[in-house]
Formats: C-alpha cells, structure tokens, sequence
C-alpha cells in the first residue's frame, strides 16, 4: 500500500438523501486505494475562486478501490454552513479537489476479540469499513447507533449486515432505546467481553464514551471532529490536549496525529483550553 | 521591453530564478511563515526543493502550546487566526526540523519569533551557527514583554532593536529579513528603522488584526479573541504597503506577501515592487499553491514577454507611456 495523501480533482458520482445527512460518492482515483478505516479526506469548496478558502474535513465511509469509473470515495455529509451546503448542492460530474487519505486510522486489535463500535449521528460513517475490517480479523463485532432523533441516525439498516448484533438509542426514543450510546454501553461492553470500544461522533459522546471505556477497563480509540483549516499539519488549529507515552501532555494536531486517539489519553475535560502543565503553556500572564 | 507584433510570445523562455538579497531562488514563489509547518507536511504535494523557499513557521526560544481552540474563523476570501506561536522551540527546530529541509535540498528561511531582545539575540545566534539556513525572517509582530506588551513591529525604535539583536548572531552572507505588520500609520519609518538596522530585505506583509463575533454564542469566535487577518481579502493592503515601501527605497529586496492565490497575484506583487512573493493562506485551500502559483507565473511573463521575473519587479511604477501598451 502507498503511504501518503494525494491532490486530487474528484468527480461527483453519485450524491444521495439520507435522513438528514448526504451520502456523496466521489471518483478519486488513487485516494481509495490508500485509504483505511478512520482516514479522513478534505474537500475544498466553492470553485477555483472560492471565498472559502479552507477544506472542509470528512471521514470516509467506504472506499472502493477499483470500479468502472476507477476508485472512489464515500462520505457522508451534514449541511451546517455555506461550504456544506455547496457541496450538497453538486452535480454528477462536478469536479470537487480532493485531498487524502488523511490522518491516523484506527488501530486494529492483535488478536481476535470482541469490539464494541458506538457511532453519534453521522459519526457511523467510518465505522462500517471498520467492522468489516475487525471481522477479517476473525473479531466480533458489535454496534451502538445513537442520534437526538431518528433521521439523525446513519446506517442502521447497514449495521446489521456489518455487526453481529447492533443496539439503536434515540433520545427521543423514536426509534430504539431511548437515551444515549453510553446508556446501553455498559452492559454491553460487560455482555460482550468486549476488549476494545471505537468511537466516532460528537466531543461529548467521545468524552463518555471513553469515561465508560476506562471504568471497565476496556481500550478505547475515538476519532474526535476538530474544526480544520488544511487537514494536512500545517495549519496548527485543530489541536485538542493530549497526554503521551511520556506522560506529557502536549497540544496536537487532530488532523495528523489523530484524528484517532486512544480515549485513554485525550483530556476530554480540557478540550478547548491549554490546561495548566501542558508543554509551553504560559506559565504567568497570557503574552502573545 | 517592447513586444512587437511579429514577436510569437510563445517563443518567450522564462527562466524563474531570482536573486533575493544575494540568495539565489529558483522561483519566486515560496511558502510564508505560519502556513507550511516546517515543510515536511508539504512533501506529499510539492517537491519542497523545486520552490522557492520554505519560510518555517516562527519558531521562539521555548516550546510553546499556542492559544486555547477555537483558533480559525473563515471570512470571507480569507481567515482570522490566532494560533499563538504553537512550537517546539529552537532545540527541537535544529535538531528535526531544519536538518530534514536541509536534506531535502530545500532552501530554508528560518522564521524566528522573540518576546524581548535577549530572546531575538538569542535565535539569531542559534539559527545562524547552524548549516544549511538560506535566510533568517524576523517576526517582529510580537507583543514586548519589556516594553508593556507592544508589538514591537509597530514601532520602530523596537523595530530595529529586534532585527539589530538577531543581526549581531547571523553571519554576513545569510540574509536577515524583516516582516513588517501592515497594523501602522506609515510602514516607511519602520522599513527605515529595521533596514538602518542591519535588515538585507523587508517581508511585507504579515496578517492584519481583525475579529469576528459568533452571533450564537454571542461572543467573539476565537479563543484569543483577536486574531491575524489572512488571504486574498488581505491582497489589495499588502500590494499597497509593497507598493509604498517599494517607492520610498526602490533598491531593497521585498517579498510580497498577502493573498497571493494564482500568479496573476504573484505578478501583481512583482510590478507593486516586489522581487519573490509567498504564497499563505491559499496553502490550506491548495497545498500544491507554491508550485502551481510559480508555473502560472511563468506564463503571465511569457504572454507579456518577459523572460525573468526581474524584468517586472516595479515596473507598475513608471509613468504611463503614451500610446497605452507596456514597455
């Protein structure tokens, strides 16, 4: 397998209404082959002459190596601001600048055990490659589907082909158990024996999910959604504080270094802030 | 510099080196500080030895966390940061960074960011003992801690206190750059101040203060409140400020910086009177930018008939000639 992400101008395939969300398929050649589960693509937005200027990041859903039209990637996509909104306005056809895949995959476990995936709204998109990838593995797979409402879920009806079993919440309660993915979490991580719990969604679900994880002493790897100016490094505003193996907590780039991080060392509580001890935090008044 | 109707304009070679303050670049176009890391996330999109230079992103003394998230707002044809100098200070700089450019064959320009003279001294003697540094860029656009907090670049007895420190420590024939902030009355004195000072070129500009308010939190969007006004909303006040810095001392070496997006911008910057322009923001949009802008640039001169970018850098200057077309 190339390492490395690629530049490259995607063609639209196909772009599809789901529930809320939109299921954009896109002709990357290149892209799809180096993609793994957890790798994220940064599409930009608005034309060659955009006024806006910065990537929008999304997490892949499926990437198919090879196909008629070459490979492809997919992403699932939610309208919240103007860049959103052109890319959900595209055509078959339409050229969208494609860069990826970017960032860290999730980690596969070594040996064959039992993995709980707990997928926020359109968060499951990544999860799906992923439990495919874990049953490979000769792992069992169990899936936590949880949105505010319905036609916030994503991919219930797929989760069923990719789990062994599969648990939807709503808050709502409008379909599934009503409440949250951490409601159920517990019991199931207990039912399963489950040795790792991955994660993609909201900072706040990660930030319980990962509590819940570490209470039963179960791994976890979530995939956190930082807002991104490049997705490549090199624009320093998608950290998040994180403890490494030296014990050191630091401010890191979401985009190379995650965006998967082990739940464990993610200061979830800190999100937002430089907590205090953090490598070159001030240490008296705020200068520059 | 005329071009004659029988001239085929397609026969025009553009050869795209320039030289910078004695520096030989073999393109004008290189990434500006702040927007490529150290280059090393660039690779995968450009060859970092074919562009101009690699500007590092300021790098100070000390490791440095940078400001609480959120750090970026999008506006429009442009961004506000406030990242707060995030690095891993001088040690860790010269011992990965620097060295892996290095072996690129990429031509470095240290960026170097002090909050008192001491510290300015300090990086320029670190940066200028060590190999391979094809310029030292001086961010002078930070806040003072012996003098209240004010940034030194917008005043310029500090100014020139600062380029003087790291001076001193860069040996004579690397190159030592001043980055101006665009946040003054008159960018003049202070062009003055740092080039009386020991500055071999001027970078004009760096970001602009700006700030944004989130109309659903009711609060100001960043997480340091103000932030660096970037990109090709920016472009139209940096050609200005290279315009007036140009016009005020014809014969230093300036680099244009400031939303340059295609090289039509690059151009514009070379007639404001620039000699190498670096190309910012438009990096997040498009990581290959450097290289693209350089190539675009190639054939703005070759349609106008030119064959090096030296044979524009003012031109916009001269007095209309009569009769209308260039030359």
């Amino acid at each position: 397998m190339n390492a490395g992400p690629l530049q490259v101008r995607g063609r639209v395939l196909s772009l599809e209404r789901v529930g809320d969300y939109h299921h954009l398929t896109l002709v990357a050649p290149g892209v799809a082959e180096r993609t793994r589960p957890g790798a994220f693509v940064a599409l930009a937005v608005g034309g060659d002459q955009s006024a806006m200027l910065l990537r929008r990041a999304f997490s892949v859903y499926r990437a198919k190596a090879s196909g008629v039209y070459g490979g492809t990637v997919e992403l699932v996509l939610a309208v919240h601001g103007k860049g959103t909104a052109w890319l959900a306005d595209r055509r078959i056809n339409d050229e969208v600048d494609v860069v990826g895949p970017l960032g860290r995959p999730f980690a596969l476990p070594k040996q064959q055990v039992p993995c709980v995936l707990v997928g926020g709204g359109y968060g499951s998109a990544p999860l799906f490659s992923l439990a495919d990838r874990l049953r490979e593995r000769g792992c069992s797979v169990h899936m936590v589907l949880g949105a505010a409402v319905e036609r916030r879920l994503f991919g219930t009806l797929e989760a069923r082909r990719a789990a062994q079993s599969v648990i939807v919440t709503t808050e709502d309660g409008s379909v599934g158990t009503p409440g949250r993915v951490t409601d159920v979490l517990p019991e199931l991580l207990t039912r399963t024996g489950a040795a790792v719990v991955y994660a993609c969604g909201p900072m706040g679900m990660l930030r319980a999910v990962a509590a819940v994880a570490e209470e039963h002493g179960v791994w976890s790897q979530c995939a956190v959604e930082e807002s991104m100016a490049c997705g490549v490094g090199v624009c320093m505003t998608c950290v998040l504080p994180v403890r490494g193996d030296d014990g050191t907590v630091r401010m890191v780039r979401s985009c190379v270094e995650g965006p998967v991080f082990r739940g464990d060392r993610v200061l979830w509580d800190d999100v937002g802030t430089v907590p205090a001890g953090t490598l070159g935090a001030p240490s008296t008044s705020g200068v520059h | 510099m005329a071009v004659t109707s029988e001239t085929s304009l397609d026969d025009v070679v553009v050869d795209l080196a320039v030289d910078l303050a004695g520096v030989r670049l073999p393109t004008p176009v290189m990434t500006a500080s702040g927007c490529a890391a150290a280059g090393r996330e660039l690779a995968p999109f450009l060859d970092v030895a074919a562009i101009g230079a690699v500007v590092t992103k300021s790098v100070m003394l000390d490791p440095r966390s940078g400001r609480a998230t959120p750090r970026m707002v999008e506006t429009p044809s442009g961004m506000l940061n406030s990242i707060g100098l995030q690095g891993p200070g001088i040690d860790s700089f010269l011992a990965t960074d620097l060295p892996w450019l290095v072996s690129r064959g990429a031509r470095a320009v240290v960026s170097i960011a002090g909050g008192s003279l001491g510290e300015y001294a300090e990086l320029g003697r670190r940066v200028g003992a060590s190999p391979g540094v094809a310029a030292v860029e001086v961010n002078i656009s930070c806040p003072n801690v012996e003098d209240r907090g004010l940034v030194f670049a917008c005043d310029p007895f500090q100014a020139g206190r600062a380029v003087s420190a790291v001076r001193r420590g860069v040996p004579r024939g690397v190159p030592v750059l001043a980055k101006l902030s665009p946040d003054v009355t008159d960018l003049v004195p202070v062009a003055e101040a740092v080039l009386e000072a020991g500055a071999d070129g001027l970078t004009v500009i760096n970001t602009t203060l700006g700030l944004a308010i989130d109309t659903d939190t009711l609060r100001p969007a960043l997480g340091g409140t103000t932030g660096g006004l970037s990109g090709p909303a920016i472009r139209p006040l940096a050609v200005r400020c290279v315009w007036q810095v140009h016009q005020a001392m014809p014969d230093v070496p300036i680099i244009g910086v400031g939303g340059v997006r295609t090289g039509r911008d690059a151009l514009e910057f070379l007639l404001a009177g620039a000699s190498a322009v670096q190309v910012g923001t438009v990096v997040f949009h498009d990581p290959s930018a450097p290289h693209r802008v350089a190539e675009e640039l190639r054939a703005e001169l070759a349609a106008r008939g030119f064959s090096s970018p030296a044979d524009v850098v003012g031109l916009a200057h001269r007095p209309p000639a009569p009769g209308g077309a260039h030359g």
